[in-house]
């Protein structure tokens, strides 16, 4: 038997310190939002030239007075994004900026991939992006508190918590793009970060109905270690596919699979050392879950 | 919970079969029309064009309160109830009357059987509220007439929305209302949408109006610019005739001196008064006026009382053409604004079915080959279930023709890595149960009934997680969100009734040769 609650104290203290570091990042350093919630338009080249390359590309658009305009590698050596903010919402954008690179690459090119989000529809989706994420935490809550004791609830929702703020902190960190997909990666490892809890949690409440003698502080590691081999290999088998997607499934899915992976590696994590490290800070015992029982 | 009946055995055999051969109707064309369905895949994956409208009502509300003024007026008028100051300023008509008619005209707005403010039964309010500032009245239309006016304006175009993008003949578009004043228009297979974009940013707006060189019109004058941008004019506000006189607008070529026109038909009202007008100004330029430019100004010679004319002004054979098209689709109520594109070119969306597809088997393989190491024989029952899981999965996205998303493929992935998590409580929980329990079966019973809380409960907690996710997200992203709630119910069955059938059947085989997991 593993003893996970040896470190139950050092886990939580570095817990804090990486949800402090994050809060802060998301605070100072922000997010890369992508042109979904910032909005502007964004534009996917291939190449069949080796005349066109990032610099020259760089060049042809910045004279074109788009304002602050990015251009990218994307995935191979011909491919690039290109994004730029279209502050005045020009309405025939793309067709100007054909008519440009025509003139200076002739027909060596294609574009791939067109988006262009008004600043309107951007600020809904940023709306309902967080909308879905707060009322998702808050149908989980609402859930485990109606399965578990509120102790639980309270253990399950710091866990999730940690696994949304911090896997976003790394985002903030290296500057990675936040777009429509990664508030889907997010909800996703809102829903495995909780399954995860869960399982532990459901052995918790039934060992705590067996065993009246054992302290909390051994009954979750008892619990985790009877889990522990369910959580590796769950845990495993999720990755190996999140990796699939990661490396294969093309340049579009990369955030979105990174994201994910991110968030099963901290949703693990934090099943173990922040949910239940709730529970005994919380003193939860035998008492606790007879008194469900009873109110059932 | 290991004893199946010889009648759900085959329940479960022909249920899996269904949707088996369901799924495959993907890759055959079946003739019957049930097996003839197919996923749908989504723009992101097949390619085309994705354009989000929006209405621009405030010019119509504008028009509105400017009839409404004309219409107070007259009413009033013969009512002998005096109105004065009568005026427009930001969405209000201001207008005073004589004290002691005050409340006589309030209670003509706030009357049920109002003539010139409709009363909506339904939602207990009037078109247009009237407030008394002191100094002033002051009309405005209340919250229902404002969304009973987006809604009408979204109708008509809608409309005219799905005239023009029919006329282009696209394949199969879908063209859905959004809201009240926004038009959501999906193009599949269309890489470049420039042309549809440039159609559906035109209101269309057609009038013919004369050129006055005096400014005391009695009907008041507009100095309007010429297409080109190069002269202006100064034009009546009187309409000859408008767009809506048109029967049909053609281009064509004219023989004699090779230009390129649009020749078009008016209906009778608008033949009777082209053919007076024309008749009475000779001489007189006639200003053919598109969304407020003129297209061109030709002088009349004589009088057109064929009911049939033509528009000359430069045009190309394509600017021609796509002319014809709007004056024969009529002009938007309100002038449209693209407010969120995304267009995906066609090999693009092949390289992502690929790509998707490739780590779908790279996955799949992966999480197979780590069952198998893990769990031995346990691990082949599992691998069989996953993939029967995934032809029911693929079974009933094909039976409600399901949009399949480069997002909803990750959503299949994923399923199939979350797939094993049920085998491999309950196979966790066996193991425990074969610690103090040397009758396989009853340890097997006991693994599959204790662990059934856990698995109940993880499961609600991501398909609750899928169920916000498919009515906040839009698009691709509700893909994700219907593969991943739909592989938690396929998961479940599979993992409930052919997992277990599979397990029960070797279990009570073998059920003396000791610990068997």
């Amino acid at each position: 038997m593993i003893a996970f609650n040896k470190y139950y104290n050092h886990f939580n203290v570095l817990s804090t310190v990486l949800i402090v570091v994050s809060l802060l990042l998301l605070i100072f350093k922000g997010l890369n939002f992508g042109i979904d919630f910032k909005g502007g338009t964004l534009i996917e080249l291939r190449s069949n030239d080796t005349k066109i390359n990032v610099s020259t590309l760089r060049d042809k658009f910045s004279q074109m007075n788009l304002g602050d305009v990015s251009v990218k590698k994307f995935g191979s050596d011909n491919d690039f994004l290109i994004k730029f903010e279209n502050k005045d919402n020009k309405k025939n954008i793309i067709e100007e900026i054909k008519v440009n690179l025509d003139n200076s690459f002739g027909n060596n090119y294609d574009f791939r991939r067109v988006e262009n989000v008004g600043p309107k529809v951007s600020a809904e989706l940023l709306k309902s992006g967080v909308i879905a994420i707060s009322l998702s935490l808050a149908i989980m809550l609402i859930y485990i508190w109606i399965r578990f004791e509120w102790q639980f609830s309270l253990g399950a929702i710091l866990a999730l918590f940690h696994d949304v703020i911090v896997t976003l902190g790394v985002f903030s960190l290296f500057s990675l793009e936040i777009n429509l997909s990664i508030i889907a990666a997010v909800l996703t490892i809102v829903g495995y970060s909780m399954n995860d809890t869960v399982v532990i949690f459901d052995r918790v409440r039934e060992n705590l109905r067996k065993y009246s003698d054992i302290k909390i502080f051994e009954l979750t590691n008892i619990s985790i270690n009877e889990t522990l081999s369910r959580t590796i290999i769950t845990s495993a088998t999720t990755l190996l596919a999140l990796l699939a997607i990661y490396l294969f499934g093309g340049e579009i899915l990369k955030g979105f699979s990174l994201a994910m992976i991110l968030g099963v590696i901290f949703g693990t994590y934090s099943s173990i050392y922040i949910a239940n490290t709730v529970l005994v800070r919380l003193r939860v015992s035998q008492k606790t879950v007879l008194r469900e029982d009873d109110s059932k | 919970m290991l004893y199946f009946s010889k009648l759900r055995i085959v329940f479960i055999t022909i249920f899996s079969l269904l949707f088996v051969l369901i799924a495959s109707s993907n890759l055959f064309n079946f003739d019957d029309g049930f097996f003839n369905k197919k996923i749908n895949l989504g723009l992101d994956l097949q390619g085309g064009s994705y354009l989000l409208l929006e209405i621009d009502n405030e010019p119509v509300i504008e028009q509105k309160l400017q009839n409404l003024t004309t219409t107070f007026r007259n009413y009033f008028k013969d009512k002998d109830i005096k109105i004065n100051n009568i005026k427009i300023d930001d969405k209000y008509i201001f207008f005073n009357v004589s004290d002691e008619n005050k409340q006589k005209v309030i209670d003509i707005f706030q009357d049920e059987d109002s003539e010139i403010n409709p009363y909506y039964p339904r939602f207990k309010s009037h078109q247009l509220e009237i407030e008394d500032t002191g100094l002033n009245l002051k009309v405005s239309f209340s919250r229902q007439g404002l969304i009973t006016l987006k809604t009408s304006s979204q109708d008509q175009a809608i409309e005219i929305v799905r005239r023009r993008v029919d006329e282009v003949g696209t394949n199969e578009p879908n063209i859905l209302k959004r809201g009240n004043n926004r038009i959501l228009v999906e193009l599949p297979g269309l890489d470049d949408p420039m042309r549809i974009k440039s159609l559906l940013g035109k209101t269309a707006n057609l009038t013919f109006r004369f050129v006055t060189q005096n400014d005391d019109d009695r009907f008041g004058v507009q100095k309007l610019e010429f297409e080109d941008g190069t002269q202006e004019a100064n034009v009546s506000k009187r309409i000859i005739i408008s767009g809506e006189n048109l029967l049909d607008a053609q281009p064509k070529m004219d023989t004699q001196n090779n230009q390129t026109i649009v020749s078009f038909t008016l209906d009778r009202v608008g033949a009777k008064r082209f053919g007076k007008a024309t008749s009475t100004g000779i001489g007189k330029q006639l200003a053919i006026v598109l969304d407020g430019k003129i297209i061109s100004a030709p002088v009349v010679r004589d009088t057109i009382a064929s009911g049939s004319g033509q528009i000359s002004g430069g045009f190309t054979f394509q600017s021609a053409t796509d002319l014809a098209l709007l004056l024969r689709s009529g002009a938007l109520p309100a002038p449209l604004e693209i407010i969120e594109e995304r267009t995906v070119g066609p090999d693009l969306g092949q390289d992502s079915i690929n790509a998707g597809m490739i780590a779908l088997a790279i996955g799949f393989l992966l999480v197979i080959i780590f069952m198998f190491v893990k769990y031995r024989f346990f691990g082949l029952i599992t691998n069989a279930t996953l993939i029967i899981n995934l032809f029911i999965l693929l079974g009933v996205l094909t039976l409600f023709e399901a949009t399949l998303t480069l997002p909803g493929i990750a959503g299949i992935i994923l399923t199939v890595g979350m797939a094993v998590d049920a085998n491999v409580l309950i196979f966790e929980r066996i193991k425990e149960e074969l610690k103090d329990e040397t009758n396989n079966i009853l340890a097997f019973d006991g693994g599959y009934t204790k662990s059934r809380t856990a698995i109940i409960d993880a499961n609600i907690t991501t398909l609750l997680a899928a169920v916000i996710l498919f009515f906040m997200g839009s698009g691709p992203v509700k893909g994700f969100a219907v593969t991943l709630g739909v592989g938690i119910f396929t998961t479940l069955f599979s993992v409930y009734f052919i997992a277990r059938l599979f397990t029960s059947l070797y279990v009570s085989k073998n059920k003396n040769s000791g610990k068997l997991i």
